[in-house]
């Protein structure tokens, strides 16, 4: 199959499957769905030949935090939403959503402009001059760990933050009663 | 087989196993339900309430630290395949990395997140009284 | 290059049916074993000695009535065994299980004896195994019954907590080797210490084996951490409501991770294909059989060692198996660089 058959196959899935995800009505499906995008994702990195990325692609978004979700969906029990209710309710009552969909209105807007403001879309897209460098994991590593030690350093400090937050956000409410 | 070529055949032949492993159950089973089949088992009592409750936040805890140290195992695979290049300087930056996550691993450890059953309780933990 | 593609092919294809028939085996195996742990026959009326038993257990299971309860997510419901087999067929799509051969003189250019050769291998069995929560945590909260969804609950926790210390123990022996790639992992043990020792990793990594091999367990939910199905305590846990096929996919998925599990060991602690006095081009032989011992400490285990408590559990793979992990790969990186740097 050629490669950028390939290409399409993969976007159509990871659009197609984004798209379903906010049209589901069971939130459970929700996470499928986005777990499938995500596969089609990690797709699309191995066809860029970034097989690293791919991989921690599955791993931390499709294996760890879509567990999270999971999770939280399973811990809340968040009730099917009623199939009969008015699908447009929710519009017209709260003053919320509207800001919502200004903000949705200025993302689209935002990106149309970012698209069309890059010329030459039809060749290849120049990456720089160390895209073919990174993309061997040995090479990474190596890049990671000298120019971008001090990124590093300070994901271990977010990390850190992450963890005391859960925590803290789990216990609250006991604290409160 | 070089490439991921094989990786997809391998994908679409299990797929395809238990697809036509259902198909051949759905053709060759009796179909004969009563309402008694299809209640969900409990002990052969009639079931009580809907079985998706709420569950123990503890559960939502584990999943959060689980995606953390997921992260940093992302970031070790690559530290050990170049490790032979960055030499003890690398060694030393994901020493320094270790030490913060082991402050935050304490922290979880004392506030009882990695506690279960009868050792929470005796602590006295928040987290199984709210449960209860 | 025609015949190169069949010969490829033929591999995959031969590596497939191996491992449908791998679950077939092993029930036997299991069954076998456990009967002479416990100085009972087993089964011995199918065929000679019962050895068409599993046959006998596919053709039940085929002929039986698929039910499913009325209030479960229907899709959800038939989709999880789907997921738990293919992570489980795909998980083994990397690990190669044999040197580069010509067959014999048939090929002009040797073939690897394996599914899929990529550079991440071992990354890939890692990410795809880590898909295979899905198929269960699915199957328990599809059902819709409380038996189901605490094991699927359960056996997610599970699953996750233990993924955390297979993968840094595994990240020791990538450390040494310097490389992602399976085939490559092999090929660094090969030759001998002082002549007799076999360069595996086993000997430099005797305590990361040992964190693999308990993770490992945990990982594919047997005994003694066959939580997700604690008979006991939840029936059967998350396939409490299954029956026919769907149900007989479940185990299938579970022999099959055993066998991917125990032929990632196999390459990465006991040098794949390679064994004294064995030549390479023979090398799959001796990977089949490290496989099978590994397969059979598995079912050993499983009928010797009672099962642990959750509690027990979750506190031994948090608070002993993941520092234990974290401070073996530490040493191993220090060692390693004291040598090499």
């Amino acid at each position: 199959m050629p490669e950028t058959l390939q290409f399409y196959l993969f976007a159509a899935l990871a659009i197609g499957a984004s798209a379903l995800v906010i049209g589901q009505r069971n939130p459970m499906h929700s996470v499928l769905l986005l777990i499938a995008s995500f596969g089609a994702l990690a797709g699309l990195y191995v066809l860029l030949d970034a097989p690293f990325v791919a991989v921690a692609q599955i791993i931390i978004y499709a294996g760890a935090i879509m567990v999270l979700f999971l999770f939280v969906v399973m811990l809340l029990n968040a009730p099917q939403e009623d199939a009969h209710k008015d699908p447009f309710a929710l519009v017209r009552q709260s003053g919320l959503t509207r800001v919502g969909a200004v903000l949705a209105l200025l993302l689209l807007l935002q990106l149309s402009w970012a698209l069309l403001s890059v010329s030459g879309l039809a060749g290849p897209v120049d990456a720089g001059g160390d895209a073919a460098v990174v993309s061997s994991v040995p090479e990474l590593g190596r890049v990671l760990f000298t120019d971008y030690m001090f990124a590093f350093e300070a994901t271990s400090v977010l990390i850190l933050v992450a963890m005391v937050g859960a925590v803290v956000l789990a216990g609250r409410r006991e604290n409160e009663e | 087989m070089d490439g991921w070529l094989g990786f997809v055949i391998m994908s679409v032949l299990g797929v395809g196993f238990a697809a036509v492993m259902i198909g051949l159950s759905v053709l060759l089973g009796p179909r004969n339900p009563t309402p008694e089949k299809l209640a969900p088992y409990e002990c052969g009592m009639p079931a009580v309430g809907d079985a998706r409750e709420r569950h123990s936040v503890r559960f939502y805890l584990v999943a959060m630290i689980f995606l953390l140290f997921d992260i940093e195992i992302a970031f070790l695979y690559p530290w050990a395949v170049a490790l032979r290049d960055l030499g003890w300087a690398g060694f030393v930056q994901v020493l320094t990395f270790f030490c913060v996550l082991t402050v935050g691993f304490v922290y979880v450890w004392r506030k009882g997140v990695l506690d279960w059953g009868p050792v929470a309780r005796r602590a006295g933990d928040p987290v199984q009284k709210k449960a209860a | 290059m025609e015949l190169r593609l069949l010969v490829q092919l033929g591999i995959i294809g031969l590596a497939f049916f191996m491992l449908i028939n791998a679950s077939a085996v092993l029930v036997l195996a299991e069954r076998k074993i456990m009967a002479a742990i416990q100085q009972r026959y087993g089964p011995y009326l199918v065929g000679p000695h019962g050895m068409l038993q599993p046959l006998a257990d596919i053709l039940k299971l085929l002929m039986k009535e698929e039910l499913r309860p009325k209030e479960a997510d229907k899709w959800l419901f038939t989709l999880a065994p789907v997921i738990a087999v293919t992570a489980a067929f795909t998980a083994f799509a990397t690990v190669p299980f044999g040197a580069e051969t010509t067959f014999f003189g048939l090929l002009d250019e040797p073939v690897k004896l394996g599914i899929a050769d990529v550079n991440v291998g071992l990354l890939v069995v890692f990410a795809v195994t880590s898909m295979g929560v899905y198929g269960i945590v699915l199957a328990g909260w599809a059902s819709n019954s409380k038996y189901s969804l605490l094991g699927g609950l359960r056996s997610s926790a599970q699953m996750i907590s233990y993924e955390l210390s297979y993968a840094t123990a595994l990240a020791s022996v990538v450390l040494l080797s310097g490389s992602l790639s399976l085939r490559e992992i092999v090929n660094a043990q090969e030759g001998y210490w002082f002549g007799f020792i076999p360069q595996w990793y086993l000997f430099l990594q005797p305590l990361g084996f040992i964190i693999y091999g308990i993770a490992g367990v945990a990982e594919t939910n047997r005994a003694p951490f066959d939580f997700p199905e604690a008979e006991q305590e939840l029936v059967s846990g998350y396939n409490t409501e299954y029956s026919s096929v769907r149900f007989a996919l479940f185990p299938q998925a579970e022999y099959i991770n055993m066998v991917t599990m125990s032929a990632v060991a196999t390459n990465l602690y006991l040098g794949g294909w390679h064994f004294p006095f064995v030549p390479v081009e023979y090398g799959w032989i001796a990977f089949l059989a490290k496989v099978g011992f590994l397969l059979f400490a598995y079912i050993w285990i499983r009928w010797t060692v009672p099962r642990y408590r959750y509690d027990q559990l979750m506190q031994f793979g948090w608070k002993w198996l993941l520092p234990a992990a974290v401070i073996n790969l530490l040493i191993t990186a220090a060692v390693f660089l004291y040598f090499n740097a």
